[in-house]
């Protein structure tokens, strides 16, 4: 039954943002490329239209777009001495699945690092002495600096025509924008969205103490924007239905918008959908990927694809798979800081104060961008002198569209069901906020991934296993952060202010929280501590490159996605005026 | 007496007619709450009843009287079953995702922490079956009675037990089958009506949410810090 197709330059395992611009940048280098992607075929045009997309129950509580988890899932356990049980069903967070991957559904927040974060180990080191860094917190640099990827932040920015201001222009700070961010080479190539009333709100209270909240940079185009692709982007309508969603107005950067109506005409260039990719070929002996082994689902077909070049473009959690079946890499061992796969899986910490407030609020008007933010309390922005943390975030006012299944926030002591929360629900529906703090992850020793010894996807493969708590480091930085959230909250004049809800206890499968999955596949400097070099290419197959969230070596408090987008275009660079020339290992161990 | 909240508003069919109540069918027709919030509950007595597809008539009861509980009427809004709720729940728990698609049913099954989130091996419409007939066996045990049964103040305060855990049923935990109760309750309320609930957008009044089409580029600056309250449209307004 097995088929073997016809060899190609080079295979993209998953079509998201990286998958996308892997395959358009090595396309454009005149490479074959053949994208697989396990999912569906699907265009905003097509799959997200109006009146049905605007459905609060089919996409975000039945998670209509999402992978589904009787087909692959992922086993969960705090710490190395217990049992993973398995996510039955997404309560924490939920994964993409189909074409455009979690760029088609993804709420458009559009970050770049803070320059620290890419050489966090060195900077702390040099900043807060040689003991400063508790011997758990296995933080690393990325051997890439900021400098080095702001040309690439750059293009990923005109890519999705990202709407900001700002804050720093060639060094230069300027006014309105994010003063903390890092130098940048151009302006935003959209003016900022128009500010929700919440925005407002928390600018003048953020202001009056003494911050300098900035517009929240957002995928969301401002207004009609044509990118560097010739592709057109929409008007953004404010309509509230970002995470979970594709956009009808095509104002949602996504890899169906920005990217793929080129890529797919191009005829060096294949997408092949409901292609599940089950393992890598791999000539341990010859030290190179021969090429992918999928699942055409349309006929339960097992199917090769040879290629010279193997990009896995997948989730973290199913490059790390890939790589594990395929014996590439020593696999991590926590008790031991040995071995590198499955290495430093980060999350995200994130918390939050809600208030109460007299303004109308109208909820359901805004983006699913939070309007506006404050960096203040970002990485190493604060002393961390004597605090006990490293690390932070940033605040922002969220905006989840006033989306009345899930958000409708009652003052503390309101009975969840009844007259007095009906009563409190119709009075408070349109007069509440919440201040997210949007924390970052640092790596910690007993927090990896690797293979479940005992649970099974739909095609036999093991599930991966996430060993993750909150460790003391994400408690006390999000206390710390959630505590100047909520000062904030109190200096809007709200009537009521909730208790501020920081990241507390044991990471909880069913508390709600961001998909920001990050590590396992993590790049650095040499083969004994990361999987992959600054280029993301592999350590022993040179001719395998594993990009997206898995390379980050712990994750920062700004959302994951504009830093993928960065990655895949200074991978690809490396790529098409490096490899191709002299296919090999780009960096010397 | 213990019937007199389920007789007076009429939510079932043949309530009391035999030893514990049966229904054929959740009340509450298209008519039901035709009319803004506050419209009287009575109204229900004359729509037309919707046939089911997966409840049998005593689930179809303590339905019913739990989620008139949850959201009873008032001022706000007529009650949840009168909204389509009941007929929201049993739809949901007949259907796809009510059988257990989507959901990781490979074993082994065990209990874990709380923080596992959920173990069991059941399908959402048999958790609901056996959430059900373990509710009813609890307050047999305590009151005498089966839910549906029971005088609207001690169906808060069998709710109240089971929200906070002092109920223990047999087998399932009580905690959890209350959350997963309330849970599809709101989603029942507020859900896009298509699904059968939240008939006449009646939640989405109640707090003032427009619906669709949500394109509001003009609207933000123009009701900025002002009320919008335009009267909520649905997705079959516009199919």
């Amino acid at each position: 039954m097995a088929k073997t197709m016809k060899h190609v330059d080079a295979v993209c395992v998953g079509v998201g943002w990286a998958g996308s611009i892997m395959a358009r940048e090595l396309t454009k280098a005149g490479l074959t490329v053949v994208g697989l992607e396990r999912g569906a075929f699907r265009t905003p045009g097509e799959n997200f239209v109006l009146p049905t997309v605007r459905d609060e129950l089919k996409y975000r509580l039945r998670l209509d777009a999402m992978l589904d988890t009787s087909i692959e899932t992922v086993t969960a356990r705090h710490n190395p001495d217990e049992v993973a049980l398995p996510m039955r069903r997404w309560e924490t967070y939920a994964m993409g699945d189909g074409l455009g991957g979690n760029g088609l559904h993804w709420n458009g927040i559009t970050w770049r690092f803070s320059p620290s974060e890419f050489v966090l180990r060195s900077h702390l080191t040099q900043r807060y002495g040689k003991n400063a860094i508790p011997a758990e917190m296995t933080i690393q640099d990325w051997g890439v600096t900021y400098d080095d990827l702001e040309p690439y932040y750059d293009k990923f920015e005109k890519l999705c025509g990202v709407s900001g201001k700002a804050g720093n222009l060639k060094g230069q700070i300027v006014e309105g924008g994010n003063p903390f961010e890092g130098p940048r080479s151009s302006e935003y190539p959209n003016k900022p969205l128009i500010l929700s009333q919440g925005g407002i709100i928390f600018m003048k209270a953020a202001k009056s103490l003494g911050y300098k909240p900035f517009p929240t940079p957002a995928s969301n185009s401002s207004a009609p924007y044509t990118n560097p692709e010739g592709l057109t982007i929409g008007q953004c309508q404010y309509c509230g239905h970002c995470e979970f969603f594709g956009c009808e107005a095509n104002a949602k950067a996504s890899p169906n918008v920005c990217l793929l109506p080129v890529l797919l005409r191009d005829p060096k260039f294949e997408l092949r959908t409901d292609a599940y990719v089950a393992r890598l070929d791999y000539d341990k002996r010859a030290k190179k990927v021969k090429g992918v082994v999928y699942i055409d689902r349309r006929t339960g077909e097992e199917v090769t694809q040879p290629a010279d070049l193997v990009i896995l473009t997948a989730y973290p959690f199913n490059n790390v798979l890939l790589l594990r079946l395929a014996g590439i890499g020593e696999p991590y061992d926590p008790h031991t800081g040995k071995g590198v796969v499955g290495k430093n899986y980060c999350y995200q910490t994130v918390g939050g104060v809600t208030f109460f407030i007299e303004d109308e609020i109208n909820p359901w008007i805004g983006t699913g961008t939070s309007a506006a933010s404050i960096d203040e309390f970002q990485a190493d922005n604060f002393d961390h002198g004597g605090l006990g943390f490293f690390g932070g975030g940033y605040i922002c006012v969220s905006g989840s569209g006033g989306r009345p299944i899930q958000v409708r926030a009652v003052p503390p002591g309101t009975p969840r069901w009844g007259t007095a929360w009906k009563a409190a629900t119709a009075q408070w529906y349109n007069h509440n906020l919440t201040l997210t703090t949007h924390g970052c992850q640092y790596a910690h020793r007993a927090n990896y991934l690797d293979l479940d010894p005992t649970y099974r996807d739909a095609i036999g493969r093991p599930l991966m296993r996430q060993t993750f708590n909150y460790r003391d480091n994400d408690h006390k930085m999000s206390a710390y952060i959630t505590a100047k959230a909520a000062e904030i909250a109190k200096a809007t004049g709200a009537k009521i202010v909730a208790n501020p809800q920081p990241r507390t206890g044991n990471f909880g499968a069913t508390n709600g929280q961001a998909t920001h999955h990050t590590g396992g596949a993590i790049m650095g400097t040499n083969p004994r501590s990361s999987v992959v070099n600054r280029y993301l290419q592999n350590w022993q197959a040179s001719n395998l490159f594993v990009v997206g969230g898995s390379a980050y070596p712990q994750n920062a408090g700004h959302n994951p996605t504009g830093t993928i987008g960065a990655l895949s275009y200074w991978s690809a660079h490396a790529i098409t005026t490096q490899y191709l020339k002299s296919p090999g290992p780009l960096v010397h161990a | 007496m213990s019937q007199q909240g389920i007789r007076r508003r009429n939510f079932l069919k043949g309530a009391g007619a035999a030893g514990t109540a049966a229904a054929a069918a959740l009340s509450g027709g298209l008519a039901a709450c035709a009319d803004s919030p506050g419209a009287p509950a009575a109204k229900a007595a004359t729509a037309t009843a919707e046939p089911l597809l997966t409840l049998n008539p005593s689930e179809a009861a303590f339905i019913t009287a739990a989620i008139d509980t949850l959201i009873p009427a008032d001022g706000l809004s007529p009650a949840a079953s009168e909204c389509g709720v009941g007929v929201f729940i049993d739809r949901q728990l007949a259907g796809a995702w009510g059988n257990g698609a989507r959901l990781y049913r490979d074993g082994p099954f065990f209990k874990g922490k709380p923080e596992h989130g959920y173990q069991l091996a059941l399908t959402p419409r048999d958790f609901f079956r056996a959430g059900i007939a373990a509710a009813n066996e609890w307050s047999l045990k305590t009151y005498g009675k089966s839910f549906d049964r029971l005088s609207e103040s001690e169906r808060e305060a069998a709710l109240q037990a089971m929200e906070s855990g002092k109920a223990q049923f047999a087998e399932l935990s009580a905690r959890d089958f209350f959350e997963a109760l309330l849970g599809i309750t709101m989603e029942g309320f507020f859900a896009d009506p298509i699904y059968g609930g939240n008939r006449d957008k009646a939640g989405w009044k109640m707090v003032g949410y427009p619906g669709l089409p949500a394109v509001y580029n003009d609207a933000i600056e123009k009701y900025r810090g002002k009320p919008y309250r335009p009267a909520p449209q649905s997705i079959a307004d516009f199919s």
